[in-house]
Formats: C-alpha cells, sequence, structure tokens
C-alpha cells in the first residue's frame, strides 16, 4: 500500500509560548487488518501503518504503536505543549517499510 | 444449619451475582496485559475512557482515553481476535495525557484501557460498548 497515502494534519498558525495546542492528524490508508478474506476464501494479508510519532524541534510529543484494530484513515487528536516557534514534523511507518513525513511551523507571538 | 426459603433464594442470587461481578478478559487480552504491566497490579485512579456505549458500525468507534500524568496508555479490544488496538507513549512536550482515535471492534465488548504512571504503578479503565455490525469483515 504505496498508493493514495496522503497524510493530513491540523495545526495552528500561532501560539503563545507555553500554551497547550490541540493537533489532528487523518492519514489516507485501508489499514487491512489481515482478518478479512477474499472472495475465494484466501486471507487478505496485513497491511497496516505500525507506528506514529509526533515531534517538535526534535523533541517528542506523541509515540503510537499501532494495531490491526486501528480504523481505516487513522484519526488522532491530541495536545502538545508549544514553548518556542518551531516545526512539528508527523511520521507514519507503513508495514512494508515506507515512511510517510509531514510537517507543520507554527509561529509563537 | 436451617435455611429458610428466603435465605435460600438470597445466598443463590449473591453468588450468582459474584460470578458474574469480575470482568471476563480473554486469554490473548490478559497476555497482553502482562505485557504490558510486567505482572504488576493494576489499580483505579484518575483515568477516563469515553467510548459510545451503542456504536452502529464496529469498523471505526470513536474513542477517548485521558490519564493526567501517566507516561504510556495502552488500549485493549478484549474481544477482538486480536485485542491489541495501540500503545500511546507521551513525550516530553506532551500537552495533556489524552487522545483520542478512532478503532475497529469485532462485536459487543469490553474496551480496557491502561495507564503506566511515571512511578511504575498500573491504573486502569473499561467500557462497555454495543456493536450492531462487528469490524472485522468475514
Amino acid at each position: 500500500m504505496a498508493s493514495g497515502v496522503k497524510p493530513r494534519v491540523k495545526v495552528p498558525k500561532s501560539a503563545t509560548a507555553g500554551e497547550t495546542i490541540t493537533i489532528k492528524t487523518l492519514i489516507s490508508h485501508k489499514m487491512e487488518s489481515g482478518q478479512r478474506k477474499d472472495g475465494d476464501g484466501n486471507v487478505i494479508p496485513r497491511s497496516i501503518i505500525n507506528r506514529f510519532t509526533c515531534d517538535f524541534n526534535g523533541e517528542n510529543v506523541v509515540d503510537v504503536t499501532m494495531e490491526p484494530a486501528i480504523s481505516t484513515n487513522p484519526y488522532f487528536q491530541f495536545e502538545a505543549t508549544v514553548p518556542a516557534a518551531g516545526e512539528f514534523t508527523f511520521t507514519w511507518y507503513d508495514d512494508d517499510g515506507d515512511v510517510y513525513t509531514d510537517s507543520k511551523s507554527i509561529a509563537v507571538n | 444449619m436451617n435455611l429458610t426459603r428466603r435465605e435460600t433464594l438470597a445466598l443463590g442470587l449473591g453468588a450468582t451475582a459474584l460470578a458474574l461481578l469480575p470482568i471476563r478478559a480473554s486469554a490473548a487480552a490478559d497476555d497482553q496485559i502482562a505485557a504490558f504491566t510486567g505482572g504488576a497490579d493494576i489499580g483505579t485512579g484518575d483515568i477516563t475512557l469515553t467510548a459510545p456505549e451503542i456504536a452502529e458500525n464496529g469498523n471505526t468507534v470513536p474513542v477517548a482515553v485521558n490519564a493526567p500524568g501517566a507516561a504510556a496508555i495502552m488500549l485493549l479490544a478484549t474481544g477482538n481476535p486480536n485485542p491489541a488496538v495501540g500503545t500511546f507513549n507521551f513525550g516530553p512536550l506532551a500537552g495533556s495525557h489524552s487522545v483520542s482515535t478512532r478503532i475497529r471492534l469485532a462485536g459487543t465488548q469490553d474496551v480496557l484501557a491502561i495507564a503506566r504512571m511515571p512511578d511504575g504503578s498500573f491504573i486502569q479503565a473499561s467500557a462497555t460498548v454495543k456493536v450492531t455490525i462487528g469490524g472485522c469483515g468475514g
């Protein structure tokens, strides 16, 4: 599953120093669980995103280990503290070795 | 010991209630819990798990978990073929120790959230979700 994967991230454009902001992430991925069978009764092999991380200026915010029970198009909402202006980097790790990244910068005023 | 009819009935009811009370997690879920906690006791504390009482579609069940101060939170769906759902590890910049996501549930079951606190203790919360259409394909 390397086609049609599109990460979408929502981060406020600016914050005050030390403020806690809410981040929403969504990535389009079918998250094949390995439980389903095709029309001939063969098990469709598992193909999921198994890890998601969010970092701010190199410091970790959240690190999620994902299992097949996470729904199609994995969605996460969490909160982060913004000590200074910088950049959030979001990384998704696919079972097939692919790594998807996205980044969003935030200003401090 | 002579029991009146009323006492016998009360005893029977009590025994039934006792047998039903503990939330029975599947063996696979127990293994997952043991791997996460290392066999430590799990208490109760400041952890909330928000899940719908009835989920029409087991493919996307929104759940939210909040455990102030937790280092990591593990989510378990005790009735799924593979009970593990995910583990959330919070880094130094986590604004609050809460997260919401969407999960798959195979059928009506208990969803468990276990949080590891920085001092090494564990607390848990659970919620029963009734699922109309299971989310594991067929």
